[in-house]
């Protein structure tokens, strides 16, 4: 039961990491084999600890980016002036080993269900990692429950997930919305979310969605705020906040 | 500084209560309103980490690592309750 894993006392142990993938120019995945992993969530995150040689140790969280069952994975992105990030995407390699905890949260989580209520996923740039989570749980454990993914990216090519995302199955629908860069021919849409992309992808309020946002916070504040207009109860939207730090 | 939310210290959080907090629901001393732990305004590095109310921002908890020890200030609190079903 998932009530008596969250009890266990949190603590740090050593990764291995298992595989490194490329996913885009400045986005990597990294499997991780833990001595002991207690099974996930979908939407989870875990936490990582770098120490220096001087002692100095920095702390990050990254959502988990495997489905339950899976193990475990984190998906990272670059960022130039990060602390963690930096060592994740470009120094670490197969067989290195780094400080984890986990998993985290309980809140951010999707259990998976069979009612007819449809789930709105809402991604911003890495914001996507725990909605990949819960994508392939849907997949894995066979629920039917209808699917929207609104993810909003700087360009194509920034897209984490891509080709994973474009063979999606029955029951999911994924719309891109590219904010600074479009490819030419682009026909999808172009530029931020905002209230008339909401209304557009949105699934009607009066079905009973349940909404998850992730990403940057002015992208989460924008959505949440733009889906309670849209007659979301509150409740109903889960919302998570990336900082430009890397990881949470 | 970016502000975030209470995911980020979910790590954090069950390492000073021991349990699985971001669903703990929490009633700001100031203004009143209840929240999931997870909605509320969290700023981290502040130096220490600071959690404010998302309707009032008045201040709810501060937690500094002090050589290893974290010293919890909870003051802003009027009440905090652990998710039942976790």
């Amino acid at each position: 039961m998932a009530g008596t894993a969250l009890r266990r006392r949190l603590t740090w142990q050593l990764a291995t990491a298992a595989a490194v993938t490329a996913e885009t120019a400045s986005v990597s995945t990294i499997a991780l084999e833990l001595p002991y992993w207690p099974g996930h969530r979908a939407g989870q995150h875990l936490d990582v600890r770098l120490t220096a040689e001087d002692g100095y140790r920095a702390e990050r969280s990254y959502s988990i980016a495997s489905a339950p069952g899976e193990a475990p994975a984190i998906t990272v992105e670059r960022l130039d002036d990060g602390e963690v990030s930096p060592y994740l995407t470009e120094e670490l390699r197969v067989g290195n080993q780094i400080e984890v905890r986990g998993p985290i949260g309980g809140y951010f989580v999707w259990e998976e269900r069979n009612d007819s209520s449809p789930l709105l996923l809402l991604a911003g740039g890495s914001g996507i990692v725990p909605l990949r989570s819960i994508l392939r749980h849907r997949d894995r454990s066979g629920s039917t429950v209808p699917v929207r993914l609104l993810y909003s990216a700087r360009s194509l090519p920034e897209v984490i997930y891509r080709a994973e995302l474009d063979r999606h199955g029955p029951g999911v629908e994924v719309i891109y919305t590219l904010t600074r860069q479009r490819p030419p021919g682009w026909t999808g849409h172009a530029g931020r979310v905002d209230d008339t992309l909401l209304a557009e992808v949105a699934w009607p309020a009066d079905r009973g969605p349940l909404a998850f946002a992730c990403g940057p916070t002015p992208f989460v504040e924008a959505v949440a705020t733009g889906l309670v207009r849209l007659g979301y109860p509150p409740g109903q939207v889960k919302t998570e906040r990336f900082g430009a730090t890397g990881g949470r | 500084m970016e502000p975030l939310d209470g995911n980020a210290i979910g790590g954090l959080l069950q390492e000073v209560f021991g349990t699985e907090m971001t669903t703990a629901v929490g009633t700001c001393a100031a203004c009143g309103a209840t929240a999931q732990v997870a909605e509320f305004v969290v700023y981290l590095r502040a130096p220490g980490t600071v959690v404010r109310c998302r309707n009032c921002l008045g201040l709810l908890m501060v937690i500094a690592r002090i050589r290893d020890m974290n010293c919890v200030d909870l003051r802003g609190l009027a009440a905090l309750e652990a998710d039942p079903g976790v």
